[in-house]
């Protein structure tokens, strides 16, 4: 290596530490805060945040008519229902599918242009980004009537495919600026530490700069996942055979009904809510960390 | 400087050192799919949709198609009442749900950050509702809303309120009900970004402020409020549009009513599109509405300076 690129290589560590030790618990004057004023206005929230939660759990574990404020006798009745007769296993599955192949699509796809906007300089990179940060501001609800012509002529309307493409690409954006601020973080020395020692440069970046992207590719991936899961108005438009329907568009058929069945109504939205509470659990500790990294800088 | 070096570098032979062998075309290979996924589903149908706004365009009622010329623009503004009070509605919406979401997310954030007894599990719960999506929350707050068996039966048992009223059928209350649904879901969001930026807040500041003898509230206001200044016209900024565009929500849960007293422009179009095949009319009111994006995304690039040079 050069002596001019060493020079220029070399300030890179310091101020690209990927992420700074926590501070550990220690006394400050700052911490001093009266106790109570921590855990009355944290209680009082968590009932505003809780209760709903709870009230679902309730309507979904207790007997059609019942009133009681707790679940008790317990019935599964609800879940059972809800599972064959109103075809939520179907619409789990393909909720599942497209889920799965979002985060797959959004993280390669986000993955490839965020390592190009961060390791290089190119001529369409400022416009490029410009068209990210633009497109932020194209909601899918307003582009629902072209998204629709477009898979029409594609021969995809019914297919769980055209659900994909449309989340991934409303996905892919945010994901590529969060994957390009994680990389940046990455140093660039330590690559170029790998070619000196005979790596191309993807081999590189699958063993120098891939393994520090854990929390990064975590957050994206569950992001897309997550997203996609949730979303409706694809689905909605875009698949009208009740056989390809995902659980959000069941959950708004079942409320939609003319006599609502609050019990399978309540089971279904657990149902919806499993895959997510899971993700959320495994990314719980990155999603401080992740978010103040890949936080886009003012 | 570093791009107009990296310009005018002339093009490398195929035998060169390998810690510089960046092939002038790798960038473009590597941005490729996600430029053509992004013309091709997004760039495309923004521009389509100018092209339908001047058609008559309904697949239900193709003997009327055609070239509308500003037909559904001027039936937009003068004829159709609706689409004012989407507009007002909207702008309604949007202000209330991102102050509340904001103010309740900072002081969230700040008592999550504090040191207690319990910190893991409480800052947990508080985030829990985050990645709760729109329909879900619609089918919570459905049920807690019931007026059979809802919270507010049991609010009636212990005499707040009256027994068999429906808050989301009622006109009056209708409003405060999905703003307390969408509060439910948002405020996390707000919370869990404060809180990532409070902790990257410097420790010796507040140490030099307690030295020089300021209070708590002087150092909130003096220190920790000018280090999330970027981080609050950010968010707020984004979270704004967002809650403009997002019609999950208020599409399960109200379906716009009643007597579109929740409808939102975005909420509108989505009912035009999906309920009223109305495409073309659909079509221009999204025109309208990324004018009203447009606006934003300059506000949003003005504010951020994003896209500059890095530090």
């Amino acid at each position: 290596m050069s002596v001019k690129e060493a020079v220029k290589t070399a300030p890179v560590p310091a101020p690209a530490a990927p992420e700074p030790p926590r501070p550990g618990r220690r006394h400050r004057a700052w911490d001093e805060v009266p106790r109570w004023q921590i855990y009355l206005p944290l209680s009082v929230y968590l009932l505003f945040t809780l209760i709903p939660f709870y009230w679902i759990l309730l309507f979904s574990l207790r007997p059609a008519g019942s009133t009681s404020l707790v679940p008790w006798p317990m019935t599964f009745d609800h879940f059972e229902k809800v599972w064959t007769d109103r075809s939520f296993a179907t619409y789990f599955q393909n909720s599942v599918l497209v889920g799965l192949a979002t985060l797959v699509t959004t993280t390669l796809v986000a993955l490839a242009g965020g390592y190009a906007l961060a390791r290089f300089d190119f001529k369409i990179k400022r416009a490029f980004m410009l068209a990210l940060l633009c497109s932020q501001f194209v909601p899918g609800a307003l582009l629902l009537v072209p998204l629709f012509e477009i898979f029409a002529e594609l021969k995809m309307i019914n297919s769980l495919a055209s659900v994909v493409i449309a989340e991934t690409v409303f996905q892919l954006p945010l994901s590529m600026i969060l994957i390009s601020n994680f990389i940046k973080n990455v140093p660039y020395s330590l690559e170029e530490a790998a070619w000196v020692d005979g790596c191309n440069r993807l081999t590189a970046f699958r063993v120098v700069v891939l393994p520090l992207l854990r929390p990064g590719l975590i957050a994206v991936g569950s992001f897309a996942f997550v997203g996609s899961w949730n979303h409706f108005l694809f689905a909605l438009m875009f698949l009208n055979n009740q056989e390809k329907q995902t659980i959000p568009v069941g959950l708004n058929t079942l409320m939609g009904a003319d006599s609502v069945d609050l019990g399978a109504l309540a089971a279904g939205g657990i149902i919806a809510a499993v895959p997510v509470v899971i993700v959320f659990a495994f990314i719980q500790k990155w999603l401080v960390t992740g978010f103040s990294a890949g936080a886009v800088k003012g | 400087m570093a791009q107009a070096a990296a310009v005018a570098k002339p093009p490398e032979p195929p035998r060169r050192r390998r810690t510089s062998a960046t092939p002038r075309r790798l960038p473009y290979l590597l941005i490729g799919p996600a430029v053509l996924l992004m013309l091709g589903f997004i760039a495309y149908p923004v521009v389509s949709v100018f092209y339908y706004s001047l058609q008559n365009y309904n697949p239900t009622k193709p003997w009327r198609n055609g070239f509308a010329g500003f037909d559904n623009f001027v039936r937009a503004f003068t004829e159709d009442a609706l689409f004012w009070d989407t507009l007002v509605f909207s702008a309604k919406w949007v202000v209330v749900e991102v102050g509340l979401q904001l103010l309740l997310g900072l002081a969230l954030a700040l008592i999550v950050n504090q040191t207690f007894a319990g910190r893991g599990l409480g800052r947990a719960l508080v985030f829990s509702p985050w990645a709760v999506s729109g329909v879900l929350t619609s089918v919570i707050w459905v049920l807690l809303y019931n007026s059979q068996t809802g919270i507010t039966r049991y609010l009636a048992d212990v005499g707040i309120g009256s027994y068999g009223t429906s808050w989301l059928s009622d006109t009056s209350t209708v409003f405060s009900a999905a703003v307390l649904a969408e509060l439910w879901r948002g405020v996390p969001f707000f919370a869990i970004l404060i809180l990532a930026d409070l902790q990257s807040a410097s420790k010796d500041l507040y140490e030099a402020a307690e030295v020089d003898g300021a209070g708590r509230l002087q150092q909130f206001w003096h220190i920790t409020l000018p280090h999330l200044k970027d981080a609050i016209v950010l968010s707020t900024l984004l979270r704004g549009v967002w809650e403009f565009n997002n019609v999950d929500l208020l599409y399960t849960l109200t379906g716009g009513g009643p007597a579109g007293a929740t409808t939102t422009l975005p909420l509108y179009i989505a009912k035009t599109s999906i309920d009223a095949r109305n495409f073309g009319y659909a079509s221009a009111l999204t025109t309208v509405a990324f004018v009203i994006l447009l606006f934003c995304s300059i506000v949003y690039l003005r504010l951020s300076k994003f896209g500059g040079e890095d530090k």
